[in-house]
């Protein structure tokens, strides 16, 4: 059985829809790249997800149970999630950020244990450099290792993120995407990503989803998605899809009009 | 295994820097409170205000100068406490919405919740209508709007979607509103009525009494264990709302909680003081930088810097023009801002 299962899930803010019969299943040890023009509903298909909006329609089945009928503290004990903006100005240190994550577990003294698991994350992010720094002095890669460090002593199965790599150069975004697809083999975790580069989904990525206007076009492995075709017909560029590569490889030529041309 | 031992000591750190920052702050203001006490037209030392204070407590086992016992006791310390506690619950107020609002010029002044007080005094003042009759009308008007100014806030925020922005630009406009609607009455008022408005607004802590002094102290012991003992929502909180709905906190309904107890905390204190605006934004500002953001340390500790400052205002504003006393609210500003610019422009992470 699948770890996360999203089942017939619509949503609609007051009278503007924004998803409409969203279902799909991903595994443990399994990340699924979620991709599609602006607008078309990413980051509100993950926030519906998460259970911080609430679908008008479907549900979310989380390790078997319905996301909707679990209490907030469970659900956080079950799926992490990282949202766009990375961070906000505190005066907390790296250390206490990530310590957060413990939240859902926390009374409201830190055991020995809380602290081991903080000291692992900030081990496997690289960050004990930087464990009493203050996470506003950081720069945009150490911040978000900082968020990812904080999602993963959430100790959850299930871990989504939105844009992590958006602000990053091309280095750091590798290495976050490596950092990710190590830990959900490691760990057996199943990752959620959107992402707007097509080429570092399609390299990191088991399968990928393709959202276009509120509903999936698409979902399989990259080489099966990423396709000409649905290049021209959901973000409308004319594109060369190179597959002769580890991964196939999205070549931007020119963007619209040509569909018309032929 | 090394590096975690580093880090490990590294947090033990941390937690002893905050403990002897709370430590210290205990002992600064029991200091304060015995130098406070000394202050005034009948002068005695530093010692004999603490043996009064002691044979208050103790009857028989300390014996108190003559006189010392009664100006202490009758005149003094109430004052000097009500300073201390009023201190300690705005500042809680102004880190708690700091906290919630994720907005480091939110306070009880700024969200509108001291200018509807300052209106419901006015009322009171110029009108003389109000809720109640008698001597509390002024206090019962200016306690009453400003729950009236948070349920307008809340109401807002309710029906906007509750948000940090919501809830910031909702109390900026009520406090322009209220602050219109107190000039108007100003304007409107006779001289005398206008120099009691003005003088309201000034803020002091002039109007204390035992048992007023009691009525807060309670409210305070009330609401501020609450406050820390959910201080690790406040920290999520602190960090987004995405992030604390992320990590199991229930947002909306916590931002709610949080905003409704600052504002108790906010109104019962300024329905007795008027305005004292600055405390609430500094002292959370300044223990933020001392010893950083965890909200179980940060609540405390801010609490006790907001009662060294406004008892140390208090008593600068009692004895720099002796006999004359200057309001609190006005020493608070002409001390604390220049204090404040200078932290602010010098900290390191600025």
């Amino acid at each position: 059985m699948a770890l996360l299962s999203v089942e017939d899930l619509s949503f609609a803010y007051r009278n503007h829809p924004v998803l409409s019969g969203v279902s799909f299943d991903v595994d443990a040890g399994e990340i699924v790249g979620l991709v599609g023009p602006n607008g078309c509903g990413k980051t509100t298909l993950i926030k519906c997800v998460d259970g911080m909006l609430r679908p008008m329609e479907g549900r979310v089945m989380l390790a078997g149970q319905d996301l909707g009928k679990m209490h907030r503290r469970e659900v956080a004990r079950e799926m992490a999630y990282v949202p766009q903006s990375a961070g906000n100005q505190t005066a907390s240190t790296v250390f206490e950020t990530v310590l957060m994550g413990r939240r859902p577990y926390l009374n409201w003294t830190v055991s020995p244990e809380d602290e081991e698991r903080v000291i692992t994350a900030l081990d496997l992010l690289g960050l004990e450099g930087l464990a009493f720094r203050k996470v506003a002095e950081l720069s945009g890669g150490e911040r978000q290792r900082v968020m990812i460090a904080r999602a993963l002593v959430q100790e959850t199965g299930v871990v989504l993120l939105d844009e992590p790599t958006s602000n990053l150069d091309i280095r750091h975004q590798m290495a976050v995407m490596e950092v990710l697809s190590r830990l959900a083999e490691e760990r057996d975790l199943a990752v959620v990503i959107a992402l707007h580069d097509l080429n570092l989904a399609a390299t990191y990525c088991h399968r990928l989803m393709v959202l276009a206007g509120g509903s999936i076009y698409g979902y399989g492995a990259p080489e099966e998605v990423l396709t000409q075709e649905m290049l021209g017909n959901v973000y409308g560029i004319e594109a060369v899809v190179k597959q002769d590569l580890p991964a196939p490889y999205v070549v931007p030529v020119r963007p619209g009009q040509l569909q018309e041309e032929g | 295994m090394e590096k975690s031992i580093v880090l490990r000591e590294g947090y033990a750190h941390l937690r002893k820097t905050r403990t002897a920052f709370i430590g210290g702050l205990l002992i600064l203001l029991v200091i304060l409170i015995g130098i406070a006490v000394t202050l005034g037209s009948a002068e005695f030392t530093v010692a004999e205000s603490y043996i009064a204070i002691l044979a208050g407590l103790f009857p028989g086992t300390f014996i108190a100068p003559e006189m010392a016992d009664i100006i202490v006791w009758d005149y003094r310390l109430h004052r000097v406490l009500f300073a201390v506690v009023a201190g300690f619950g705005l500042a809680v107020a102004g880190t708690v919405m700091q906290g919630i609002l994720r907005n480091p010029l939110a306070s009880p002044f700024t969200l509108g919740i001291s200018s509807a007080a300052a209106t419901g005094a006015s009322i009171a003042i110029v009108l003389g209508a109000g809720f109640v009759d008698g001597e509390y009308l002024i206090i019962a008007n200016a306690f009453l709007f400003s729950l009236l100014a948070s349920v307008a806030i809340y109401g807002m925020a309710r029906y906007r979607g509750v948000s940090s922005e919501t809830m910031i630009l909702a109390g900026i406009a009520l406090m322009y509103l209220f602050s219109a609607v107190t000039s108007l009455l100003q304007y409107i008022g006779t001289a005398e009525e206008l120099q009691a408005v003005v003088f309201w607004m000034f803020g002091s802590v002039g109007k204390s009494t035992w048992p007023r002094l009691g009525l807060v102290t309670l409210v305070l012991a009330c609401t501020i264990p609450y406050l820390i003992y959910r201080a690790w929502d406040l920290n999520a909180l602190a960090e987004g709302d995405e992030v604390a709905a992320g990590l199991g906190v229930p947002v909306e309904r916590s931002m709610m909680v949080f905003m409704v107890v600052a504002s108790l905390i906010t109104a019962v204190i300024v329905c007795f003081t008027g305005t004292i605006g600055f405390i609430g934004l500094v002292a959370p500002h300044i223990t933020r930088m001392a010893i950083g953001g965890d909200h179980r340390t940060l609540i405390p500790a801010s609490g006790l810097v907001g009662a060294a400052l406004l008892l140390a205002a208090d008593s600068i504003g009692r004895s720099i023009l002796a006999p004359q006393i200057l309001p609190v609210g006005i020493v608070t500003a002409f001390l604390g801002v220049p204090f404040f610019i200078y932290l602010f422009m010098h900290r390191r992470d600025a």
